[in-house]
């Protein structure tokens, strides 16, 4: 006699005991520290703040020693923390011009105000495994003149003034907020970027690169990159006036591209911009290039290209989302495909009756 | 008493200051077929594309008279009244026949479609309209379960003929319907064309390059040279005696090879 | 209970705002009411929508029913009904009579509902229009003004293919005389369920963020051609278990020489019944 599956509890439980066996590892290794990944995994702790959309360190280490560093699921465990979160208001808008640089390149000029600041990178870094790794500085890395004024203009604000490149947009009104309100097609640019902030790397990456290659081509020119330290505002109603709430590590990228003009609007450099938490730099270029693709329909240009496709890369940029989708495909579909299963014996049936009925 | 079907009232549409088509007036009545002709870059498909709704003008207006009786200007419509109309009253030939079809459905389904629009729920008397006109537009009934995909480019342009014409409109915009294709194919689908506007009774606007094609279907000609009407008048009249130069150049030009 | 969060894990701010949305969807029935759905403890696809909706409406006093594929021992439907347990500590049943709140996933329970329970279906992709039209901004356009014929050409090419429509599941159904819908992934066995039922019938689909809702009472007409009406599934055997034969079966297979069986998909009333019997 057959008995209905039963047991799913029981299945389920012992599944996640032995999750929790596999993540620990053996046990005569010494266990990771949550501290150790904050000092030393840093750019995987900065993707998951920035795909995550929280800005807390020691919380995405912890994701990222509970995710057994798989980074979608430790973004996955922020995203869903943070939904728990209250909501106190918003920060007054970070002033990256007043920024402590800790690194500033511009691709487009040799030298600027404030010069070239390569700082922390893995730019020029020869890939060759290093066996023996251990990093420990002999001497601490000496960063320049201590008097050094690391407040820097932006690079784009210094051509601005003669007209080449377009300003900087800034839209009437409040900007949306995409947290809070389902984003609705079309979007705008502030909608857009936000989206784009928590779109994946990798997906991000890809659509950039396709740029590049000619599926939308925008000719690009890393205008400035940097990276450091801003000051976060917040104005609580009952004071009137912005207190400074603290300090955030970010990373800015604005790309200067071509445009060739449209009615009314002479030939002029516009901008794509990118902007990510802690160092995420590949992410940032990518974001900004995508940010200039999409902006096809404000500048009148033709949409060819799936990186310009407003519905197409918001809709499939989130990694969230993404995953939770494609992996759904493990649930139990058997109701369906029950279904599906008796309408081709079905189909096949008929076919093969009218088979015969030819064959008399 | 009858009154025009349409009417174009000082339409001017401008592309960066440049000028596309400028002050253009006609009259459309029940039945007649105005054909728009002139060289490429003269305007005539962006007047077309303000006719019919598509791009909006710059300035002027488009009046129409609805079934019900009711002459509305169509920028008043709304959005929905408009769709409405387009997928009713109005019909729009394309050159390139798979901007007009679903190339990813069957041929019945392509004629079908309008007629489900419109609430169509008997799948019997679709399919029985559909190879209706199927035959009407000389494709064999045996192959309406085909994709368009399949059919040559005549035939192709002949189904989006009858995709548009299954709901009987009163109004047809064709644009150089058989500029894609071949000399002796363009000859047989005129043929098509000219016994269909006929025996229906379609009111159309053709635009065309071909002179040849405006003699052969139309009624009233109307020659754009630069974005402006340069001559108008009953297409004989104006095939046999041009009075504008470039009329002359045009005539002299075509219908002597 | 899990404390630290607050009642059904969903902050109260966020709750309304989901009430807001399901306050607009019954009273325009069938049409989808974009929400600002939340990231979930769960994966996007796994439920989110249904889950944030059923947390919205979920009070202390009410007992909670989930399945997935009409089955409460599934593993998804133990993960969800776990969670709410976890975070709401409320009552939970098998007994589909005895529940208040039903959140499922594929299936209607075969038993039929009352006015004072609440079916929550979890959507993945709620629009019906989407395989037809990728586009948002036009299949908005194509609800607003009613443009559905597109939906029958799908249904007249499967008759010209196949002799009749060949939509097994997630078969697209108009509400009230108004919005075309699509039921979820149910089987099309369960659409004439959905038709003037007694309970409030809500939708919630997380990752699109779309929730829609069928009233209690509300006429719901699965698509068809009046030479080719809507029918259901049937199976040419009865449960092996309960020996039913007006239910929906799932397909069992017993070894690898094709031998098999059909057994109730909704198994609280499979054992209803074999207890009847007994």
């Amino acid at each position: 006699m057959y008995v209905a599956v039963k047991g799913g509890e029981k299945a389920i439980d012992a599944a996640h005991r032995l999750l929790g066996e596999e993540r620990r590892g053996n046990p005569d290794i010494p266990e990771i520290t949550t501290t150790q990944i904050g000092e030393q995994l840093t750019l995987a702790v900065d993707r998951v703040m920035t795909e995550g959309s929280l800005y807390d360190r020691e919380l995405a280490a912890v994701a990222i020693k509970q995710a057994r560093g798989d980074l979608i699921e430790a973004i996955f465990l922020i995203r869903a923390s943070r939904t728990t979160l209250p909501r106190y208001g918003y920060s007054t808008p970070i002033e990256t011009s007043d920024m402590l640089i800790r690194r500033r390149i511009s691709a487009a000029f040799k030298d600027m105000p404030g010069g070239q600041i390569l700082g922390p990178t893995f730019d020029y870094t020869h890939r060759l495994l290093e066996f023996e790794a251990s990093e420990t500085p002999a001497a601490p890395v000496e960063t320049g003149p201590a008097d050094l004024d690391r407040t820097m203009p932006r690079v784009l604000d210094l051509i601005g003034a003669e007209g080449l490149i377009e300003a900087a947009s800034s839209t009437s009104g409040e900007p949306g907020d995409l947290t809070r309100e389902p984003l609705a097609f079309p979007a705008d640019r502030d909608l857009r970027l936000q989206s784009l902030v928590r779109g994946d790397e990798g997906f991000l990456l890809a659509l950039g690169y396709s740029t590049q290659r000619g599926y939308g081509r925008s000719h690009p020119f890393a205008g400035e990159i940097r990276y450091g330290e801003v000051a976060v505002s917040f104005t609580p109603e009952e004071l009137g006036f912005e207190i400074e709430i603290g300090a955030i590590d970010i990373t800015e990228c604005e790309m200067i591209n071509q445009f060739k003009g449209s009615a009314g609007v002479p030939p002029q450099f516009t901008r794509g911009y990118g902007l990510s938490f802690g160092q995420c730099e590949r992410k940032a270029m990518s974001m900004a290039l995508v940010d200039r693709a999409l902006r096809v329909r404000e500048l009148d240009e033709e949409q060819t290209a799936p990186a310009q496709d407003e519905e197409f890369v918001l809709s499939h940029a989130d990694n969230v989302q993404a995953t939770g989708f494609v992996e759904h495909l493990k649930l139990p579909h058997y109701v369906d495909f029950q279904a599906e299963l008796e309408l081709l014996r079905r189909l096949r049936r008929e076919a093969q009756g009218l088979d015969q009925e030819a064959a008399e | 008493m009858t009154k025009p079907l349409l009417v174009a009232e000082n339409i001017s549409k401008y592309y960066d200051g440049r000028v596309a088509c400028e002050k253009v007036n006609f009259e459309l009545w029940p039945g007649e077929v105005l054909a728009i002709v002139g060289e490429s870059g003269s305007g005539k498909t962006t007047l077309l594309k303000c006719l019919s709704m598509q791009i909006a003008p710059n300035a002027g207006r488009v009046l129409y008279s609805l079934r019900d009786g009711r002459t509305e200007s169509l920028s008043d419509l709304s959005e929905a009244e408009r769709r409405f109309l387009m997928r009713t009253d109005w019909g729009f030939v394309h050159q390139d026949p798979r901007e007009g079809l679903r190339m990813g459905v069957s041929a019945g389904a392509n004629v079908g479609e309008r007629l489900m629009a419109v609430g169509e729920r008997h799948y019997g008397r679709i399919r029985s309209t559909a190879l209706d006109w199927l035959n009407r537009v000389e494709i064999a009934g045996d192959r309406i379960d085909e994709s368009p995909r399949n059919y040559s480019g005549g035939m192709r342009q002949r189904l989006q003929i009858a995709r548009n014409l299954v709901t009987a409109p009163r109004l047809v915009f064709m644009d150089e319907p058989t500029g894609g294709l071949d000399v002796s194919v363009q000859a047989r689908l005129l043929d098509l064309l000219r016994g269909l506007v006929r025996t229906l009774g379609l009111s159309v606007v053709i635009v065309t390059h071909d002179l040849a094609v405006a003699r052969l279907l139309s009624t009233r000609i109307l020659v754009m040279q630069q974005g402006k009407v340069i001559e108008t008048g009953l297409t004989d009249q104006v095939l046999e005696d041009p009075q504008a130069p470039y009329t002359q150049l045009l005539v002299s030009s075509v219908l002597q090879v | 209970m899990t404390t630290g969060y607050n009642f059904a894990y969903l902050n109260e701010q966020t709750k309304r705002m989901i009430r807001r949305a399901l306050l607009k969807a019954v009273a325009i029935p069938g049409y989808q009411v974009p929400f600002a759905s939340r990231e979930m403890p769960m994966p996007y696809g796994w439920g989110t929508g249904g889950v944030q909706v059923t947390a919205s409406i979920l009070t202390p006093g009410d007992t909670l029913k989930v399945i997935d594929q009409g089955a409460d021992d599934t593993t998804n439907a133990v993960s969800i009904r776990k969670f709410f347990v976890r975070t709401a500590g409320v009552a939970t049943t098998e007994e589909t009579e005895k529940a208040s709140i039903i959140q499922t996933r594929h299936r209607v329970p075969e038993a039929s509902l009352r006015e004072d329970q609440i079916l929550v279906y979890q959507v993945p992709i709620p629009e019906p229009l989407r395989f037809l039209e990728p586009r948002e901004t036009e299949t908005r356009k194509m609800h607003a003004l009613e443009e559905y014929g597109i939906m029958h050409v799908k249904l007249y090419e499967d008759i010209a293919r196949h002799g009749h429509i060949a939509t097994a599941y997630a078969y697209p159904a108009k509400v009230n005389g108004r919005y075309v819908f699509d039921p979820s992934p149910i089987p099309k066995f369960d659409n004439p369920k959905l038709d003037d039922c007694a309970a409030l019938q809500l939708f919630g689909a997380g990752r699109e963020k779309r929730i829609y809702a069928v009233p209690p009472y509300t006429k719901v007409t699965s698509l068809d051609f009046e030479d080719h009406p809507f029918s259901v599934q049937k199976w040419e055997e009865p449960c092996a278990l309960c020996g039913s034969t007006t239910t929906y079966l799932d397909e069992i297979i017993l070894d690898d020489k094709g031998k098999r069986m059909f057994v109730c998909s909704d198994t609280d009333h499979c054992r209803k019944a074999q207890e009847k019997a007994a």
